[in-house]
């Protein structure tokens, strides 16, 4: 269509005049989190070509180099900018990579916590009644199982099921699907309350009276209306999903030491810290909670631009 | 045979504590290109008509009886899809509240596009094409413009003016304005009347207008309803119930115009509210608020306490009420009971 183009550069102006971008460049910590976070996310998407060491690489691993302290530390060996851990991987590949599945689980779980989440709410929330009182009941069911039992019975059944190695092999999507399963209802009554109170509004009326089908006007009239709050949950969600994921891996529940996460490094590292090893836990410990930090202060800002009524979810 | 025709519809809301009766007994027609008034106070019923016309009445309502021809087919019990053919199609609606009625994170033209793809099998750039020319007949300043903003960017006569592009976008053939110059200030009010007056004349689309102002009604509609607590009270051309109001409700509503008023007078107002519709009085719905309730030698009209009064003709207007009926009885007016 010939009209695609002046739409496209009205929809850029519209964005640099937009309050968005206003309230953005007046806050330093937005950007300054903005900053970091980008920053993360490319490291550990370029990480295969940054990394110094393949972590997944057993042939590169070498057990002499095991423990060895950072830089800035004495005893330490220039080949390794962040020391190793106990199995002698370079910390600072690990934690590359380690980020790269922290990253991919927490975005994974949150994507699969929205679709079931929003189109569950929307349902509930326009169609009401029955609909809603079962679907929320279930969220009701779902909340009161904590992540961690969901990941151990989980975890057990497809152990018990396939062995260890193909939980191993599949850990990744089998944590996206643990976390995402957990944590849907906080979408889906996010969403309810929004849409309960826009079914009233009289624009969706006139998309009866129109003569659109409820589908419809479920996905394109209402569901627009009600996604900033989706966005301010999103990113706490996201968050969220990265601790959740830290916290499995921790108590073993989550990624093998094979493939690790941040998570499996702080808990592979917290043997060591008795004996002095204390760089295994603290690094990735430290970029685990500044990688948390900026995505709850980007969401902090975006909540306060785009709904200063809302509550913290 | 009208191109619509209701018959003693009756709307029912399942709460509770029990059916509330919203419509009672409700019946009219409409011939094509025709306008038609519906008067009354808020709650009265007039928008529980205008949704039961499209057969969109929210749960917990429902129609609980009657009929609703539309073009020779009952919509009643029609089905969803050919219900929804109906919407928006051969019969569209007008919202009070311009700033309410557009959605607000979809620009105008996607709103209309939306609506025409909706119901036709057309390609955007036609649907952009047809929408601009509805914006243009209801003279929006700088249409092509508009069909890029959104909502928000326009003012509320303005939005109204899209609301009735939105309405006549499909050519439908009756159009239901549930009271659309309400939310708006004086001046728009006017122009956006003269508008949609003019639209339904020019393309022979019927107009069902629901409003309390009887101003408006007088110019634009040739018959009016004037309804109370979910009943029609009084029905008939225009000119002679404004003229000539029968029943005392209607009576009182004219003499609570300010211009009936003397200047520096207190108004006319008509004592007391409307019942609630859960708590209807006995016989005629009215006959707390009516001054005729006792006739002129002091006597009561005990049929108004007790019956709920039946239509009777009187000239051109039917008329529910006991004391008309009474009157056209005797062949003789009591001189005081007139006014």
């Amino acid at each position: 269509m010939t009209t695609s183009t002046p739409q496209v550069a009205s929809r850029w102006a519209r964005f640099r005049g937009s309050y968005l971008l206003y309230s953005f460049k007046r806050d330093l910590i937005a950007q300054l989190s903005l900053l970091v976070f980008i920053a993360l996310v490319a490291v550990a998407v370029l990480a295969p070509w940054l990394a110094p060491m393949n972590p997944y690489d057993l042939a590169q691993i070498d057990i002499m180099s095991s423990e060895l302290p950072p830089l800035w530390i004495a005893g330490s060996d220039p080949t390794y900018l962040l020391g190793t851990d106990a199995q002698g991987r370079d910390l600072l590949s690990t934690i590359l990579y380690g980020a790269r599945v922290s990253l991919i689980i927490g975005f994974g779980a949150v994507a699969l916590q929205a679709l079931l989440g929003v189109s569950f709410g929307l349902l509930a929330g326009y169609l009401g009644g029955r609909v809603d009182a079962f679907l929320m009941r279930l969220a009701d069911i779902q909340l009161s199982f904590s992540t961690l039992m969901v990941a151990i019975v989980v975890g057990a059944v497809v152990k018990a099921a396939f062995g260890g190695a193909t939980f191993s092999a599949y850990a990744v999507p089998l944590l996206v699907l643990i976390i995402g399963l957990a944590e849907w209802p906080q979408y889906a009554r996010t969403v309810r309350a929004s849409v309960l109170a826009e079914r009233h509004k009289e624009y969706v009326d006139a998309a009866r009276v129109m003569g659109f089908t409820s589908r419809r006007i479920m996905f394109r009239h209402i569901l627009p209306n009600t996604l900033s709050p989706i966005f301010v949950i999103s990113t706490v969600q996201v968050a969220n999903a990265i601790i959740a994921e830290a916290a499995l891996s921790f108590l073993g529940l989550g990624m093998p030491e094979t493939q690790p996460s941040l998570g499996s490094l702080i808990k592979s590292g917290f043997d060591y810290l008795q004996s002095g090893s204390w760089w295994i836990t603290l690094i990735p410990g430290l970029v685990l909670v500044v990688l948390v930090l900026v995505i709850n202060l980007l969401g902090d800002w975006l909540r306060d631009v785009l709904n200063p009524r809302l509550y913290k979810a | 045979m009208a191109l619509l025709d209701v018959n003693h519809l009756d709307v029912r809301f399942a709460l509770r504590r029990g059916d509330v009766q919203a419509l009672r007994d409700v019946s009219f027609s409409l011939e094509r290109g025709e306008r038609l008034g519906i008067v009354g106070e808020s709650g009265a019923g007039k928008s529980v008509a205008a949704f039961s016309l499209l057969n969109l009445i929210a749960k917990p309502g429902y129609i609980a009886g009657g009929s609703i021809q539309f073009d020779g087919r009952e919509l009643t019990d029609m089905s969803d899809r050919a219900l929804r053919h109906v919407r928006g199609h051969r019969m569209s609606m007008i919202f009070q509240d311009p700033m309410m009625t557009l959605n607000p994170v979809l620009s105008i033209g996607d709103q209309m596009v939306e609506c025409l793809k909706a119901h036709r099998r057309i390609s955007t750039a036609e649907a952009r094409a047809i929408s601009l020319r509805k914006l243009e007949q209801v003279q929006i300043p700088s249409p092509a413009a508009r069909l890029d903003q959104y909502p928000h960017e326009l003012s509320g006569g303005m939005r109204q003016r899209v609301i009735i592009a939105i309405a006549l976008l499909l050519d439908p053939d009756i159009i239901i304005a549930d009271e659309p110059t309400t939310a708006l200030d004086v001046t728009i009010q006017a122009e956006i009347m003269a508008l949609l007056l003019e639209l339904c004349e020019k393309h022979n689309v019927g107009l069902i207008l629901i409003t309390h102002d009887l101003g408006v009604v007088s110019q634009v509609t040739q018959r009016m309803l004037v309804m109370y607590a979910g009943r029609v009270i009084e029905q008939g051309p225009t000119r002679e119930i404004i003229n000539d109001p029968q029943h005392p409700y209607t009576q009182g509503l004219i003499n609570a115009l300010p211009q009936m008023a003397t200047p520096g007078s207190r108004l006319n107002q008509i004592p007391g509210s409307m019942p609630s519709l859960d708590n209807l009085p006995t016989g005629c719905a009215f006959h707390p608020r009516c001054g005729f309730v006792n006739r002129a030698d002091g006597t009561t009209r005990r049929a108004c306490i007790d019956e709920v009064p039946g239509f009777v003709t009187s000239g051109n207007c039917r008329v529910a009420c006991h004391m008309v009926a009474e009157m056209l009885e005797r062949e003789r007016i009591p001189a005081e009971e007139i006014r």
